[in-house]
């Protein structure tokens, strides 16, 4: 199904933003639209972007590709992104990142087994009074996680893992 | 003091449309409006001495004074990519303040005569921008935005647009080829955005702190704001600060504060009152500062920090102690850079992609002297070849922290 | 007049028009200052910061306005920084200087920075020897790398971009310089970047890869070896290579291009064609080619290539052959008919018009489109350069799909287009260059002929026709016969003669012709003939260069008809086997002669590889038969031809060999020592080629054909009506025999609306079956719901025979067969 069939209201809202001799303008929204189920671009995402602004797939593709919050594989349902940039080092995400990996038994850029949770590191958040910190990335958007501890993540992620039972 | 940008501090509620009006909310704009030429507004905020707080600081008024009235349509952007390393001031103010934010956007809008205004946030405000769509929805059902406001024949929308993790976007070049659903890669200038802008328009484009400014200068007049500050940078300016301080946040104070106040008065001193070390007043973009009495007794304004071998910019200062290694420091931004280059000029992509190489060499421990000298000359071989600021910004704290702080690299390398 | 500007560079003092980047001023004045990313046909990019230069202005007084004086001189204040010479644009009084240390200094951190990422193939690399990158390095380059080769980034180096281009990732130095191409010129994003950074590398995602007809254009402007065609690729070193110069005999643009061959061991010490590249002629192709143009050359070296005549079906000699060609026509005289092509040069047609008529006989040109008698009378006038046109002039482009027809074409309208010209596209379907017309006219077929007379109307287009300063008229044959395409072009001229768009520079009428030379086989006086079965009846037939019952069944029933029929052509087809004679034609590439291109150049090309076994040139063939019935035709030098056809046929009066040969300088500069500038084109030395004047130009009383109303057969409802369009890749003798071309060539294809197909079953990819004119066959299905429920359209030369409007039954076939 497309975009334009599956999200009819939040399409029109889209592309309402932009002159209409410039909707290739909605892509960006368009693409954070195609990425919320599967949390990932797909083909036939793609080419359906494509056609509804008339412009190439790999005009979709390169955007994809240029930025770093649209993604073109499939990861854990939550992308769990660290900030490990110099304010937060100053402050100890690099330690908090690694201990969070050893206790989950992942390592950095890996999916938990049960596909929840996937770990990664990113650059500055713009939250770097409030480190250690980390954004999750997932079905419901983006969400800001400050002042964390391994603790208290550990407790997040049992509380998504409760939230995932319950919607299915 | 009371604050005039972080005003929510003093007045609870200010996010709300009515609580924001009961202070005066949105007079100023009613009254550009109804009782005010266009360039009226635009002459106050020059009078003001207003300079713009992305980083540049260059004449909020002037730049509004170039745009070109033979190209219509116009846009105004505000630019709330905030994603240099170290800053966190806008988010603040659009999360807690965000009418007098929205009203600033307004009040520009009328000035430069722009019927449609866009807030280009980075990806990750996602939760801003829909607290902001809110706000704008308020704001439309009071009669505050859309057709022919207070029965004038002005009229203005105001949407938001999300970026989506590009450092790069916060370049208004990039950022208007990012709205126009392009990579985000910087144009050639000139021309500059005021007289080829979004969608080849003549389009204004400031930072949101800069917009939150506007209201209360047309409130209260040029001469109050100038009252606050130093001749050089007038008014007030949200320093954000963090590192090894133990209070670290948003301060918002006048230009020609003294670091030592911002970090100790504000920010409580250093972290298990350890002596500071260095500080990068503006972010990782920043020039180290070889910090020493004298210094950290230099007032926090764009001249006297620029006596200190370093730009003020945004204001992100971060503290490092004695803790603290420089070349860890280099590699974290080189890190930093090399992540975010956009790609499209070669000394940056080239350049930083060896910087990168060179720092985790130098920062293992595997690197020589000779490392040290190359990645110095390399960081100087991309200065000014570059197209945009990025690519120098790289450059600055490799080049500053060799050059101020070579004891650090001589232990940092092998015998 | 664009105000002129003096600059000083490198103390040379040059004058060139405002608005002039610095690098091409420089170039102007014949100093090369190195880029990568900046090309001159396309928008500075400045991203490869290669072009570094100081650039200083004049200070100017602000009280005054006046220049400061210094020492009796303008006082100069440099930029602080280097500045890119290709995003700077000159102004009066500035200084530039290309050769300062600190410009040195610049071009090697450039260069290193470059070279940290880059192979150290140039050994083993198809660019090798016309490579900027590689001709830099040895100029500023260090000599050792203080980059760690260990720490290099390793990236795939064989990635085909589609069947036709192929990508080294790690030779690319990311100037986009394809992707700009892609982008800008043509107009199909069909290349881009992914990821950003140092990881920012091309993709294309269309199907097929890289989906241009344009693509091997990337491949001359890759300023390194990261862009290599399939064709090419691995096949030579540049500076083994010879060049000589040609016309490309695929379509009636006429692209000017060169042949770079060698010899080869693999051949058998033979020499031969190693790639075909673009010859510069602004005023036809500029800089470029399509990949037909590029690729196809391929037949000339086909094992289907005759070689020694035949006498009915058996090898004989060319006594033989001409003794009986000759017995025969000098019995039959007025019963000889020569049908003839386009694909044919003016010498050949030429000599074959004169035999016939020295027989008087008849001569019939061989095609399925009409209206060449009339661009000689309203045609585009001399001096005529699509490049021109611009804002205020106005383009119509109507029945014909010029991106399949006539690529070049349809680049340079579309640049035209995006110049400011209106752009008038009118067809009973969508087609590529739809997307940069500012009026689409959509019309059913059958009403191509009420559409142009629209035009004359009081309609926002008609009077936007009328009030333009040029106009210029492209007709075609998309879903029209011989009889369609004739009166569409009766419609057309008059079109053009009453809004006084004729006789003079970019003015008239051009014809999308089916072949390279259909415009001079008219101008040679051939003309085609609606019933071919009646002309060949009992008659002798001599057909040159065509494969009429290879093309369609009914023809080879016709031919059957005849008396005697004699074949002269460069590959074996179903004709030859229906020869009693066949005569063995020599390649264009074997050979010299010139062609009349669809704007009337004409345009001469030269052999560039030895003859195939004992092939002679058409020209020759015919003078000779020709001398033998005691006619006086030429029979040795294609040019001594040329010169007699000068002599007798009146629009070329005047003309000679030295004419068209002549050049003149051309803008941009191509093909010097600093190939990077303007990538690896061919220079024009051989010459331009020239216009033929009209009679409409000469003052002579032009006399138009009655305008019908209708012009061709219009869909009924209770039946399909088959229209033929035409496919840049198709079965015909030209391409099929390029096997790099297979893929896209493809199955036979017909498209139907999706109601259509609806009710007969089928689905895309689907397959049907078609019976007309008492044949039948089957295609594949593909769905356009821009066309009428009541048409399908049927590809020319795929093996399906639709030469005109005729009705069709179709049905849906339920499985799918596996041709
Ligand atoms: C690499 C780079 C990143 C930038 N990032 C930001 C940013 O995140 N926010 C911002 O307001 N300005 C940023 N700027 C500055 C903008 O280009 C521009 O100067 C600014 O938005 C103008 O607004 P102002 O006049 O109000 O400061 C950046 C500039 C560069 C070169
Ligand atoms: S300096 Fe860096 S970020 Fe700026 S254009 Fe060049 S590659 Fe892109
Ligand atoms: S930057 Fe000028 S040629 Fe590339």
């Amino acid at each position: 199904m497309s975009l334009a069939q599956k999200y009819p209201n939040e399409v029109n809202q889209i592309m309402a933003k932009y002159p209409p001799e410039h909707k290739r303008s909605a892509v960006m929204p368009l693409l954070y639209l195609a990425q919320r189920e599967e949390g990932y671009v797909t083909k036939d995402a793609l080419k359906d972007i494509a056609q509804m602004l008339d412009i190439t797939e790999t005009d979709v593709a390169s955007i994809v590709g240029f930025y770093s919050l649209y993604h073109d594989h499939k990861a854990g349902k939550y992308r769990m992104q660290v900030c490990t940039d110099l304010p937060c080092a100053l402050r100890g995400a690099d330690k908090f990142l690694a201990d969070l990996c050893g206790n989950l038994g992942i390592q950095v850029g890996e999916t938990t087994a049960d596909g929840l949770i996937t770990i990664e590191a990113v650059t500055c958040l713009a939250a770097c009074d409030k480190a250690p910190m980390f954004q999750t990335q997932g079905p419901d958007g983006i969400k800001y996680h400050e002042n964390m501890t391994v603790d208290k993540t550990l407790e997040l992620i049992e509380a998504l893992k409760s939230a995932g039972k319950e919607v299915k | 003091m009371a604050h005039v940008l972080l005003r929510h501090r003093d007045i609870p509620n200010l996010n709300q449309l009515d609580v924001y009006q009961k202070n005066g909310g949105f007079e100023a704009f009613q009254k550009a409006v109804t009782a005010m030429k266009p360039n009226e507004v635009t002459d106050v905020v020059k009078a003001s001495g207003l300079r713009g707080r992305g980083g540049a600081g260059f004449p909020t008024g002037m730049k509004w004074s170039f745009i070109d009235n033979k190209n219509w349509p116009h846009y105004v952007v505000a630019n709330a990519d905030e994603s240099e390393p170290g800053t966190f001031k806008d988010r603040e103010i659009m999360e807690s303040n965000p009418f007098q934010f929205l009203e600033g956007l307004a009040l520009a809008s009328y000035a430069v005569g722009a019927n449609a205004a866009y807030i280009y946030l980075r990806g990750e405000f996602w939760q801003v921008a829909a607290l902001l769509d809110e706000k704008i929805a308020d704001m439309e059902k009071a009669g505050l935005l859309g057709e022919k406001l207070f029965g004038s024949d002005y009229s203005l929308k105001i949407y938001t647009h999300l970026g989506a993790g590009a450092y790069i976007c916060g370049e208004e070049t990039a950022l208007l080829e990012s709205i126009e659903g392009k990579r985000g890669q910087p144009r050639i200038r000139p021309p500059f955005p005021p007289a080829y802008g979004l969608y080849g328009k003549p389009t204004i484009v400031n930072n949101v702190e800069t917009f939150t400014n506007v209201p209360l200068i047309l409130a209260y007049g040029a001469e109050w704001y100038k009252s606050m500050g130093t001749p050089d940078s007038a008014g007030v300016k949200i320093f954000s600060l963090s590192g090894r301080v133990k209070k670290p946040g948003n301060y918002e104070l006048p230009f020609g504060t003294t670091f030592r106040e911002l970090v100790y008065n504000y920010g409580g001193g250093i972290l298990d009152d350890r002596p500071v070390k260095a500080i990068m007043p503006a972010g990782a973009s920043s020039s180290l500062i070889v910090v020493d009495d004298k210094a950290l007794d230099t007032p926090m304004d764009y001249a006297s920090v620029r006596t200190l071998g370093a730009d003020l910019g945004s204001a992100s200062v971060i503290v490092i102690d004695d803790t603290v290694s420089i070349d860890w420091v280099i590699n974290k931004t080189i890190h930093f850079f090399k992540h975010e280059s956009c790609g499209k000029c070669t000394p940056c992509r080239e350049g930083n992609h060896w910087m990168l190489h060179l720092t985790e060499r130098i920062h293992s421990g595997e690197g020589s002297q000779n490392d040290v000298s190359l990645l110095l000359n390399v960081a100087k071989q991309m200065q000014g070849k570059c197209l945009c600021a990025l690519g120098e910004f790289a450059t600055m704290a490799v080049v500053t922290g060799i050059e101020r702080f070579p004891q650090d690299f001589q232990k940092a390398v092998k015998a | 007049m664009t105000k002129q500007l003096t600059l000083t560079i490198d103390g040379v003092q040059v004058t060139v028009p405002e608005g002039t980047l610095v690098v091409d001023a420089a170039k102007m004045a014949g100093i090369d200052i190195p880029v990568f990313c900046y090309h001159p046909k396309m928008e500075p990019a400045g991203n490869c910061r290669m072009c570094l230069v100081e650039v200083g202005r004049p200070v100017i007084d602000r009280a005054t306005g006046q220049a400061v004086m210094e020492n009796g001189q303008p006082k100069i204040q440099f930029m602080p920084k280097l500045e890119t010479a290709c995003t700077n644009t000159v102004s009066e009084g500035m200084v530039v200087l290309t050769q300062t240390e600190k410009v040195t200094e610049g071009r090697k951190g450039t260069l290193e920075f470059l070279l940290t990422s880059h192979p150290l193939d140039c050994p083993i690399c198809d660019k090798g020897g016309e490579c900027p990158l590689q001709n830099l390095t040895v100029e500023h380059g260090p000599g050792k790398s203080r980059f760690l080769y260990d720490e290099k980034q390793h990236l795939a180096k064989h990635v085909p971009l589609g069947e036709l281009i192929w990508l080294d990732r790690e030779r690319c130095i990311q100037c986009a310089r394809c992707i700009r191409f892609q982008d800008e010129i043509v107009g199909e994003a069909v290349l881009g970047f992914e990821a950003r950074g140092r990881m920012t590398q091309i993709i294309s995602l269309s199907e097929p890869g890289f989906d241009s007809v344009f693509s091997g254009n990337t491949s001359d402007i890759c300023p390194v070896g990261a862009l290599t065609t399939a064709d090419f690729r691995f096949g030579a070193r540049p500076w083994e290579l010879k060049a000589s110069a040609s016309i490309c005999s695929q379509c009636p643009v006429g692209c000017n291009t060169t042949f770079n061959t060698r010899r080869e061991a693999k051949a058998g010490g033979e020499i031969v064609i190693k790639r075909v590249m673009p010859r510069q002629n602004e005023e036809v192709n500029e800089i470029w080619m399509c990949d037909k143009g590029r690729f196809a050359y391929h037949y000339a070296e086909s094992a289907q290539r005759l070689v020694k005549p035949t006498v009915r079906q058996a090898k004989a000699s060319w006594t033989d052959a001409f003794d009986l060609v000759t017995q025969t026509f000098e019995a039959s005289k007025s019963d000889v008919v020569v049908l003839a092509s386009g694909r044919l040069s003016n010498e050949d047609l030429f000599n074959l018009k004169s035999l016939a008529d020295g027989l008087g006989g008849k001569s019939i040109l061989y095609t399925d489109m009409g209206g060449g008698n009339l661009t000689a009378q309203v045609g585009v006038g001399q001096g005529t350069d699509l490049g021109k046109l611009g804002k205020g002039d106005t383009i119509l482009v109507v029945a014909s799909d010029l991106y399949e027809e006539a690529p070049v074409w349809y680049l340079r309208v579309k640049q035209a287009a995006d110049r400011g010209a209106t752009l008038i596209v009118a067809n009973s379907r969508h087609t590529k260059l739809e997307r940069f017309a500012r009026y689409a006219i959509r019309y059913a077929n059958g009403d191509e002929v009420k559409t142009v007379a629209d035009l004359q109307g009081d309609s926002k287009i008609a009077q936007e026709f009328a009030n333009a300063q040029n106009a210029v008229v492209f007709f075609g044959s998309d879903g029209l016969g011989l009889n369609g395409s004739a009166n569409l072009a009766a419609a057309c001229a008059k079109l053009l003669q009453d809004t006084k768009h004729v006789g003079k520079a970019n003015n008239g009428l051009i014809g999308v012709w089916q072949r390279a030379n259909d415009q001079g086989a008219w101008e040679m006086g051939f003309r085609p003939e609606a019933d071919l079965a009646s002309a060949f009846k009992n008659k002798i037939v001599y057909i040159v260069g065509a494969d009429p019952a290879g093309d369609d069944p009914a023809l080879a029933l016709a031919l059957k008809g005849a008396r005697f029929i004699v074949v002269q052509d460069i590959l074996e087809t179903l004709t030859t086997h229906m020869a009693d004679v066949v005569l063995p034609a020599q390649a264009y590439t074997e050979r010299e002669g010139t062609y009349t291109s669809g704007e009337r150049r004409v345009q001469r090309f030269y052999a560039a590889v030895p003859v195939h076994g004992e092939a002679k040139a058409d020209f020759a063939i015919a003078g000779e038969i020709g001398r033998r019935l005691g006619l006086n035709t030429e029979n040795g030098s294609a040019m001594v031809t040329f010169d007699r056809l000068a002599a007798s046929v009146k629009d070329f009066a005047g003309l000679d060999t030295n004419k068209l040969a002549e050049v003149k300088p051309q803008w941009p500069i191509v093909g010097r020592g600093d190939l990077y500038y303007g990538g690896t084109t061919y220079e024009n030395k051989q010459g331009l080629g020239v216009q033929l004047s009209t009679a409409a130009e000469r003052g002579e009383a032009v006399s138009l054909p009655e305008v019908r109303a209708e012009s061709a057969l219009r869909p009924r409802e209770d039946q399909l009506l088959a229209v033929p369009v035409t496919k840049l890749y198709d079965r015909g003798q030209t391409v099929a025999s390029t096997e790099l071309l297979t893929q896209r060539i493809g199955e036979p294809t017909v498209s139907l609306h999706p109601e259509t197909a609806k009710r007969l079953g089928v689905a895309a990819g689907g397959r049907v079956s078609l019976a007309f004119n008492g044949l039948s066959a089957e295609a594949l299905v593909k769905i356009d719901d821009t066309i009428s429920a009541g048409v399908v359209l049927v590809p020319r030369s795929m093996g399906l025979a639709v030469r005109e409007p005729v009705s069709v039954q179709v049905l849906g076939l339920a499985e799918a067969k596996v041709s």
